[in-house]
């Protein structure tokens, strides 16, 4: 069966997308109620990419993700209560508040964590893949990341090792055109960011972002790839994010009218004009999400707030 | 005990670990085919094969974000930066993802991962790899840092930074690659120098030395000369550096109520004032006189032997220095 005719893969796909998205608007419910201690870089518009990235993972593969890390996390399973705890800075949060909305890691599910330095996670993924090699696994690493990620030296370095050494990772660029308040189409000069695999000697492929059919199959195809010792792949996502760089940047460098053409043709709007599912399914998925995230923002109001003692733990290990 | 030359009694050592755990694995510049360019790791690709010994492309960042993502996922990479100068140029994998990871993730994951390094002047490679830069590693919380001095305590402490499960940054002394010591446990031996635990090298009553690295050769041959002209020092060689130890040093300067500190980072912002700001509250009225250092001079390492070698401590400054101080 194709992807296409899959139901149960539509489902999969709506409910994630539509959990990313109701999560985000909820952290930033908080930033406004003033709850969210510092800033958050909001997944809102992309979130197709990590949903249908994710869904051609095994359990016992790995990402690595970014400072705009949450539809990731989401993606992959993560705890939406731990993570919205974590986001709040309580003390049930995934890193018990040391963390925050850039760190957040889930080592059960395989995430080798957000980061905050950009292009920083790129060669931990790739050494999450060599890892794999070493172990005689064939487990798959996915390394999420920006535009403007890829203008950082890590993306190269990994890049080149990944391809001379076959390494099982899949390079995903999520190309929402601005770093901050840069437009990739001012620092680089070739927008077409996949291309660079030529020089690498390794697969690029560039795929609509907001299509989430569209990132499952070229993902997929990466995935298997990778999975099979054939080496990593790249591949450009062009999307487009709908807040500014994080919570607090109104985005007013970017025009109203490239923001409302990309809002036009959303992620969920591209996917329900596919009518795969049904109006009533629909509701259905987003009655269920919306308990989940109610849930969530519930346990993390009323979480504590970690102990002071709690900021000397975890420098070391025994 | 055997007589090793430096460069050998590390390659045992990383010759023993990668045989007890397969799960130690080793990347680097050079430290294949050739066994490294100060012939560390000679013979050990030969041995454990192209995966576990991997020559990498000059790709710092690259290959040190790697080891954090091994390191992550299973396995205990050890990485060698071919001089400590080039921790400055993958300063963030090392400093805000190897050092902080753990913490970040309220310890979710723990990074058991070594990255040795050379430092040291004296060789004529001028500013960009004469430096000793460990002070800065002890800067970022997270971070195990190891300064060991002869080969006995390289092979032994590299064999714990290796099975320590936190980020260690091991820092050799290139000078000190070809010299020999007699202190290197006999074949078949398995003896690990634990961290945080000084090293007293020679007993004395008329001051405390505190050294590292090769300044403890040095300063040990000096007090060697003094001791023929009547002068007693006590030489403590710290082993690591975070861990510190500063139980040994305090006790050593109540005896001695003197102190000399040695690093061969520069003088300013470094090792030597850390430990003298340290200690001091607990030594205070048992002093009888000024705590001094010595370090290279506050300038970038200069080419010419002719402006180097009078920059950086030696035996015989070191002996100059406590002849004037008892």
């Amino acid at each position: 069966m194709s992807a296409k005719k899959d139901k149960e893969l539509a489902k999969q796909f709506y409910t994630v997308m539509y959990r990313t998205r109701r999560f985000e608007e909820e952290v930033f419910e908080f930033y406004k109620r003033g709850l969210m201690p510092g800033l958050a870089h909001l997944y809102l518009g992309e979130e197709a990419v990590a949903t249908g990235a994710c869904a051609t993972l095994r359990d016992d593969d790995y990402i690595g993700s970014t400072h705009r890390g949450h539809g990731h996390l989401v993606a992959r399973g993560a705890d939406l209560n731990r993570m919205m705890a974590e986001i709040l800075g309580k003390e049930t949060g995934y890193s018990k508040g040391k963390g925050g909305s850039m760190h957040i890691m889930a080592m059960d599910k395989g995430i080798l964590g957000a980061n905050g330095i950009v292009g920083g996670e790129i060669p931990i993924a790739t050494g999450a893949a060599y890892s794999a090699v070493l172990r005689g696994t064939d487990q798959v690493t996915l390394a999420f990341f920006g535009d403007s990620a890829s203008n950082e030296g890590t993306f190269h370095e990994s890049i080149n090792m990944a391809a001379a050494w076959n390494l099982p990772i899949v390079y995903i660029i999520e190309n929402n055109l601005f770093g901050i308040s840069v437009d990739i189409r001012r620092v680089t000069k070739e927008h077409d960011l996949y291309k660079r695999a030529v020089g690498y000697g390794i697969p690029g492929e560039a795929v609509d972002g907001n299509d989430v059919y569209a990132v499952y199959e070229a993902v997929k195809k990466a995935v298997e790839r990778a999975r099979k010792g054939e080496g990593p792949s790249l591949i450009e996502c062009k999307t487009y994010r709908w807040q500014g760089h994080h919570v607090g940047d109104p985005g007013e460098y970017r025009a109203p009218e490239e923001l409302a053409a990309w809002k036009a043709r959303e992620p969920l709007i591209v996917f329900k004009e596919k009518g795969i599912l049904t109006d009533a399914e629909i509701a259905e998925i987003e009655e269920s999400v919306n308990k989940e995230i109610a849930e969530a923002c519930k346990f993390a109001e009323e979480s504590p707030y970690p102990q002071e003692s709690e900021a000397f733990t975890d420098v070391f290990v025994d | 005990m055997r007589e090793l030359m430096v460069r050998d009694a590390i390659r045992e050592a990383l010759d023993e670990e990668m045989a007890r755990d397969n799960t130690v694995f080793q990347m680097g510049e050079d430290i294949g085919v050739i066994g490294g360019n100060f012939k560390t790791t000679v013979g050990l690709r030969d041995k454990y094969g192209d995966l576990r010994v991997k020559d990498t492309p000059i790709s710092e960042q690259g290959f040190v974000g790697m080891g954090v993502g091994a390191a992550l996922t299973g396995m205990r990479p050890v990485i060698e930066l071919m001089f400590a100068d080039f921790l400055m140029v993958c300063g963030d994998q090392l400093f805000n993802q190897m050092a902080k990871i753990t913490y970040m993730s309220g310890g979710q994951c723990n990074v058991p991962m070594v990255v040795r390094m050379p430092i040291g002047g004296g060789r004529s490679s001028a500013a960009q790899h004469s430096q000793s830069i460990h002070a800065w590693a002890c800067h970022i919380p997270g971070v195990k840092v190891v300064v060991p001095s002869t080969a006995g305590e390289c092979k032994g402490l590299l064999k714990t930074a290796i099975r320590d499960n936190n980020p260690v940054m091991f820092f050799e002394h290139k000078m000190l690659y070809t010299t020999k010591f007699d202190d290197v446990p006999d074949e078949g031996e398995d003896i690990c120098i634990p961290f945080g635990k000084a090293r007293i090298v020679t007993e004395g009553t008329d001051i405390t030395v505190v050294a590292n690295s090769r300044m403890t050769i040095y300063a040990e041959k000096a007090i060697k000369k003094l001791q023929k002209e009547g002068i007693s020092a006590e030489l403590i060689d710290l082993r690591t550096l975070v861990p510190l130890d500063t139980e040994t040093i305090i006790k050593s300067v109540k005896k001695t109520g003197k102190l000399l500190i040695i690093d061969e980072g520069h003088i300013s912002f470094g090792v030597t004032g850390e430990i003298a700001s340290r200690i001091l509250p607990d030594v205070f009225y048992d002093l009888e006189a000024p705590i001094e250092r010595m370090g290279t001079a506050d300038v970038p390492l200069p080419f010419s032997p002719a402006l180097e070698f009078p920059l950086i401590p030696d035996d015989k400054k070191i002996a100059a220095k406590i002849r004037e101080m008892v």
